[in-house]
């Protein structure tokens, strides 16, 4: 029998600080922050932070692809329970093709658009070559690798509902939420 | 060492609050619900803001906590100490040297810089509240966009007063798609909620979190034939000379004289120091 991951030795400090870098990444899209995770299989530390900061028991997480070896260990440290299907997830991790397309996920209602999912995407390099974005968080305009610029504009396209994407590499970790319009070009 | 768990909240209070304040910045304006807590202090206190700071607050922060500018009142000066006991964080009263903070109906003078937090204390998080009291119909006007009635207030203050006499308050259109009440900070202040900083609004009586991540379009309804106007008393600070800042009006003596002074004390001890 292996033994689990270790999770938060001191929980309330470092769940802090992961948070706020979550929450420079969400409020500023195409901006990486570099973060200190745990090592757990099938995760990116920066991934497992996440799930670590942000999941608990009122929270269904989709585990996807590699990111299904860490089930135990989310559910030992965070109690969140097993999504049974991407419509009933408040959060999945995995890659993009893991993930599958956006449309069952949940996306908010008119009247509350906060009950959306939030996506861990696992990427292969986060980098500043990409579309150009602009929106909300973003000065002028900044350009960032994205998984799928046509899904992702779509799902800009249902503003203010839409899904929010957590984008992870490694120790790195950026964000892309709804608000982010995605030029057409490049 | 504190016997508090870390700024006071358990920790599946705070990851509540944090997946609320995700959503925020993710819908700038929009107001997400959440389980508000009893907090060691009275509502109108600032529990709304006491509680979003407390779950994005680091040991490392230094905290500064003002009170329509002021460093110095009851409100301000409780909840700096509330968190230098319960989070061990350092506090300040300079705006350049804080990394989060805590405003209740100011915004402070000092440019904020990309790498600060403000939190606001919110009462009524509802711009639309005074003109359509139930809960279920405001949140149908801002799924469906209609916020005419808001405009017609505006105008029924032209018709009235022939100016839009909102002095405090003042709704704006976040993103260009929601309307948003930015606390009872001065209309002076309006123009500079677009800024480099993120901005959290927590407001714990009326559980509701909502925030504008930097740079977000921040604009103040108005009128094309009555434009809006950042408005302040005309006249200059009788400390320090200013003419730029928000002034409060003070009694001065008995005679009922009457002088300005910044309502932002850490930048009118600067401007003198």
């Amino acid at each position: 029998m292996n033994a689990l991951a270790a999770g938060f030795a001191n929980p309330p400090q470092e769940s802090a600080r992961a948070f706020r870098a979550a929450m420079q990444a969400m409020a500023c899209p195409g901006t990486i922050q570099n973060i200190t995770g745990p090592e757990v299989p099938g995760l990116s530390p920066a991934a497992a932070l996440l799930l670590l900061t942000l999941t608990d028991g009122t929270t269904p997480v989709l585990l996807t692809g590699d990111a299904a070896q860490s089930q135990d260990w989310l559910t030992f440290h965070t109690g969140a329970p097993k999504a049974g299907s991407a419509a009933e997830a408040a959060f999945a991790v995995g890659r993009w093709d893991d993930l599958g397309p956006l449309n069952p996920y949940p996306v908010g209602t008119p009247d509350y658009p906060d009950r959306s999912a939030t996506l861990i995407v696992e990427m292969a390099e986060i980098s500043g070559d990409g579309p150009r974005l602009t929106g909300p968080g973003i000065e002028t305009e900044v350009q960032m690798s994205l998984p799928d610029a046509d899904a992702l504009r779509l799902n800009a396209a249902l503003y203010p509902l839409g899904v929010d994407l957590f984008l992870t590499c490694g120790s790195r970790l950026a964000a892309l939420p709804r608000s982010t319009r995605i030029a057409e070009d490049g | 060492m504190s016997d508090y768990n870390f700024a006071y909240l358990d920790e599946p209070t705070k990851k509540m609050i944090r997946r609320a304040i995700l959503k925020g910045l993710a819908v700038p304006g929009y107001q997400v619900p959440f389980a508000s807590r009893e907090m060691p202090m009275p509502y109108g206190w600032g529990t709304g803001g006491v509680q979003v700071t407390a779950a994005c607050l680091t040991p490392e922060d230094t905290l500064k906590v003002i009170d329509q500018g002021s460093d110095d009142t009851t409100n301000a000066v409780s909840i700096r100490s509330f968190f230098a006991k319960v989070a061990g964080v350092a506090t300040t009263t300079r705006t350049a040297e804080a990394s989060v903070i805590q405003t209740r109906h100011r915004i402070p003078e000092t440019p904020l810089r990309s790498d600060q937090v403000l939190v606001y204390q919110v009462p009524i998080p509802e711009p639309l509240r005074f003109l359509e009291p139930r809960e279920t119909e405001t949140r149908r006007m801002h799924a469906l966009e209609e916020y005419g009635l808001m405009h017609v207030k505006l105008y029924e203050d032209i018709a009235r007063h022939g100016a839009i006499a909102t002095s405090y308050a003042y709704p704006a259109l976040v993103n260009g798609r929601h309307v948003f009440d930015p606390s009872p900070i001065p209309r002076f202040d309006n123009p500079r909620l677009e800024s480099p900083a993120i901005q959290l609004f927590g407001a714990g009586r009326e559980q509701r979190i909502y925030a504008l991540p930097p740079f977000t379009s921040v604009q103040s309804l108005d009128f094309d034939d009555h434009p809006f106007e950042a408005s302040k008393a005309d006249g200059a600070c009788a400390l320090c000379g200013a003419t730029h800042t928000y002034l409060d009006e003070i009694v001065a003596d008995d005679q009922g004289t009457r002088r300005f002074q910044c309502s932002d004390t850490d930048y009118c001890m600067e401007r003198r120091a």
